[in-house]
């Protein structure tokens, strides 16, 4: 232990160096605007700075490809809350309470809750790393595909509370997203599937983001379109020391699911192939069936922000440990900048620790640095933030329209998606005409893949016996919860309904 | 006036210049670095290697930027290339995948002869790994042992039914007389990581994605597949050694899609024979187990693409394509 708090000191005072300090401060600004612009996520970001870092030595490089990740992950809740189009795939959780707390007129509140909730991911997630990367990474190859299956039973389970009283349309819903997941190449055969026929453009598959930015950003804009008629939305935007304070006061609302989706977030981060994705819409799921006031979610409740904004920022140092002890990236991100490493004559693996400690404990150090200095720039530009809402919608939709469109394009690269996402938001817009919950959609599509590809892979090892999911003990522990989980809204209903019977 | 001076003067030194830099083709945007397998893989960690060598040298005006696709062993990236007919800034990391998913799956009517050669930047090798904990394991005999005694059970990983490795794995099951359970996984870091975790029993790893966990003492290699030993397993037989008539290389290659203009391929072709030849390159082929001796581009290159092709015909004729793909 005090090995760990010497080497994590000298990994501060590395961090404080006036140039690691300049590239901290650099990467998280940049990260925040990277991660605000649709289609422009942390992924293009890290691989479009990459090669500038190569002017600097290796350990400001990775701290400022560090800070830029962090800073991007908080920078996508911005483009959720103020526009409500999700600005990276992590943020999407983020949407579902930080746009209608926006249309209430409490866009800062949801700002603020974002980011002392980043922070709060952030600082307890660089703690577990500290002090317990090795006996983690070690845990990390005990999952195997039947783990990995387990655990996205128990991504599916929070999920079946998330679309309300109504349990057979959130169903319904998961089931649609699982179909458009598996378009495409079949994993495990490599044959294509569901492509229409052989409709070539199909054999990639339907991209997240493409479900993702037509879902919310352009159903979205239909639906307020619809409501609000164009005329200006809310709009005072009021900003003063005293409403600071006044938000500061709200923390104690969502600080315990920031914690738990701390600790969810940076677990499910260090497990290869998860991400920060699942991690952020496990963490708002788990939130919404464990809140008291469960039916508020969704319209605006705080804790809806913090959860999953917690959770993403705690992945995004999740995902470091696998690339740093395994050499393996833990999200797409990372294995960018996994690329970097190598070409600064870095071998990520499980000699990195003892063979390069100034490396590994001066990233460590700035994990703690960036994370403040996050929470701090982002405070400070709330104000800049929510200027934008108060342009009146008419203006406001063209320039969503347009940030929708140019975000598909940039990121895949091709005409079809972005019709493909065109449709997508006409679909989504009609689903929630019809009160279907488009979010397990959303989940399922994500999941969807890898759910599959490790149910599949458990199958083949075990020469096709599903008994093999419950022998190994990590996963049926999972299952178990899972199980649980299921059932915990309807048990509570049921107790709920009896309560009110003896009281009638 | 100044202005205008100046203005004039700098639109004429423009007119006279423009035509000399259209003489070269250089890329206008930045390149699509297509990688036909996923992260932590050989493939992916040669790109990322290669692409950070081109920015670090300033050897192209635009970026490169990897792309994994590695969905269908390598169908979804030759989709693309195939779909990119006649575009200048899209190139494909290949493997030997290049040659057998287009065999297999011959409904995708990939014809990897009609892609752009741009050059061969390595031959890589492939030992057979088990994990360090199988202290009953020491050798090829004992692993055949244990392996023929587990009736089928024995869990090999790998990256996808029809990639080089589960030919590899079908060559052995044919030579050694026993049957597996071939799992595939995304791609070679991950099929690495399952065999430090125990979740699968052997593995036919390249050098470089088991190369830390050897180094760390977590997995060892029994038996390369060289025609010799190649550094750093200097300690580790070869098969034709233990009698056993396997030798199989990977390929590393670069090739553009169909229809590259002709000034296009030859400005890849330098850029990749500058890196071929630069000592980071050199070093890393050492270190990782590569055999980079000879560049080969261009016509070179697209015969022996050729000869590699038919080789695999014949290869997957031996084995079985059922054996492959096991449907």
């Amino acid at each position: 232990m005090d090995s760990i708090i010497s080497l994590l000191g000298a990994g501060l005072l590395q961090s404080f160096e006036p140039l690691n300090l300049m590239m901290i401060f650099l990467g998280c600004f940049a990260g925040l605007f990277i991660g605000a612009m649709p289609g422009l996520g942390s992924v293009n970001g890290v691989a479009i700075l990459l090669p500038v870092t190569f002017l600097v030595p290796p350990t400001a490089a990775i701290i400022f490809l560090a800070a830029l990740y962090y800073g991007a992950m908080y920078g996508g809740a911005v483009s959720s809350i103020t526009l409500g189009i999700p600005g990276a795939s992590t943020a999407v959780a983020t949407v579902f309470d930080g746009r209608p707390m926006a249309q209430s007129g409490r866009a800062d509140q949801a700002l603020m809750a974002a980011a002392i909730a980043s922070f709060i991911g952030g600082t307890i997630s660089v703690i577990l790393f500290t002090g317990f990367a090795p006996p983690l990474a070690a845990f990390a190859l005990k999952f195997g595909p039947q783990e990995e299956f387990a655990l996205m039973l128990l991504a599916f389970a929070t999920f079946i509370g998330l679309g309300g009283d109504d349990i057979p349309k959130t169903i319904f819903s998961i089931l649609v997203g699982l179909v458009l997941a598996a378009v495409g190449f079949d994993i495990i055969s490599g044959q294509p599937r569901l492509i229409f026929g052989g409709l070539v453009e199909f054999q990639r598959g339907i991209p997240f983001l493409v479900l993702a930015i037509g879902i919310y950003g352009i159903g979205e804009m239909i639906w307020t379109l619809e409501h609000t008629k164009g005329k200006i939305q809310m709009h005072k935007v009021e900003v003063g020391f005293k409403k600071i304070i006044n938000n500061l006061a709200q923390v104690k609302k969502y600080l315990p699911v920031s914690t738990v989706g701390s600790v969810l977030g940076f677990f499910v981060g260090t497990l290869p192939a998860a991400g920060a994705t699942p991690a952020s819409l496990m963490s708002y799921g788990l939130a919404k069936t464990f809140s008291k006031d469960g039916d508020t979610f969704g319209k605006g409740n705080v804790a809806g922000v913090a959860a999953p904004e917690a959770a993403n920022n705690a992945a995004s140092t999740g995902s470091m440990l696998p690339m740093i002890t395994l050499g393996i990236p833990g999200s797409p991100t990372t294995a960018i900048l996994l690329g970097g490493m190598i070409i600064w004559g870095l071998r990520p693996g499980p000699l990195l620790f003892t063979e390069s400690p100034d490396f590994v404990w001066g990233l460590i150090g700035s994990m703690y640095v960036a994370n403040f200095m996050t929470v701090v720039l982002n405070i400070a530009l709330i104000p800049v933030f929510i200027r934008v809402l108060a342009m009146p919608f008419s203006v406001l939709a063209p320039i969503i329209f347009i940030l929708c469109v140019v975000g598909v394009f940039a990121t895949t690269d091709r005409m079809f998606d972005t019709y493909l996402m065109l449709g997508l938001g006409i679909a989504g817009y009609l689903l929630r005409k019809l009160n279907y919950p488009v979010a397990p959609a959303v989940l399922a599509i994500v999941l969807g893949p890898l759910t599959e590809r490790s149910m599949r892979q458990s199958l083949i090892s075990s020469q096709g016996d599903p008994m093999t999911f419950l022998e190994r003990p990590i996963s049926l522990v999972c299952i178990l919860i899972a199980v649980g989980l299921v059932s915990y809204p309807m048990i509570s209903k049921m107790i709920k309904k009896r309560k009110a019977e003896k009281a009638a | 006036m100044k202005i205008w001076k100046t203005l004039t003067m700098t639109a004429a030194a423009l007119a006279i210049t423009a035509p000399a830099a259209m003489a070269e083709w250089q890329p206008r945007k930045p390149v699509e670095f297509i990688i036909m397998a996923g992260t932590g893989g050989g493939a992916d960690q040669i790109a990322r290697l290669l692409q950070g060598l081109i920015q670090k040298k300033g050897l192209s005006p635009r970026p490169f930027i990897p792309i994994n696709k590695p969905g269908g062993s390598g169908a979804e990236a030759l989709s693309y290339i195939k779909g990119k007919e006649g575009d200048n800034h899209t190139l494909l990391v290949a493997l030997n995948s290049f040659y057998t998913t287009p065999i297999i799956q011959d409904e995708l009517e990939i014809d990897v002869t009609s892609f752009a050669p741009i050059g061969r930047m390595a031959m890589d090798t492939f030992l057979l790994w088990v994990n360090t904990d199988r202290d009953d394991i020491t050798d090829l005999d004992s692993y055949v042992a244990t392996v023929q005694g587990s009736d089928g059970t024995w869990k090999v990983g790998g990256t996808g039914s029809g990639q080089e490795d589960s030919i590899l794995t079908a060559m052995m099951e044919k030579e050694l007389g026993y049957n597996v359970t071939y799992i595939p996984f995304p791609g070679g870091g991950t099929v690495a990581k399952n065999l430090v975790g125990n979740q699968i029993d052997s593995t036919v790893n390249n050098p470089s994605e088991q190369m830390e966990f050897w180094r760390a003492g977590n997995s060892k290699p029994l038996v390369q597949f060289n025609g010799e030993r190649t550094a750093p397993f200097e300690d580790v037989p070869t098969a034709k050694e233990l009698g056993v008539d396997i030798e199989y290389y990977m390929q590393r290659s670069i090739s553009g899609p169909a229809g590259m203009d002709p000034e296009a391929v030859a400005w890849y072709q330098n850029l990749f024979e500058e890196l071929f030849n630069s000592q980071e390159w050199q070093d890393y082929c050492e270190s990782d187990g590569l055999t980079c001796s000879e560049w080969i581009s261009g016509d070179e290159l697209a015969e022996f693409h050729n000869a590699q092709l038919q080789r695999h015909v014949e290869l997957i004729e031996t084995v079985g394509a059922d054996a492959i793909t096991s449907k």
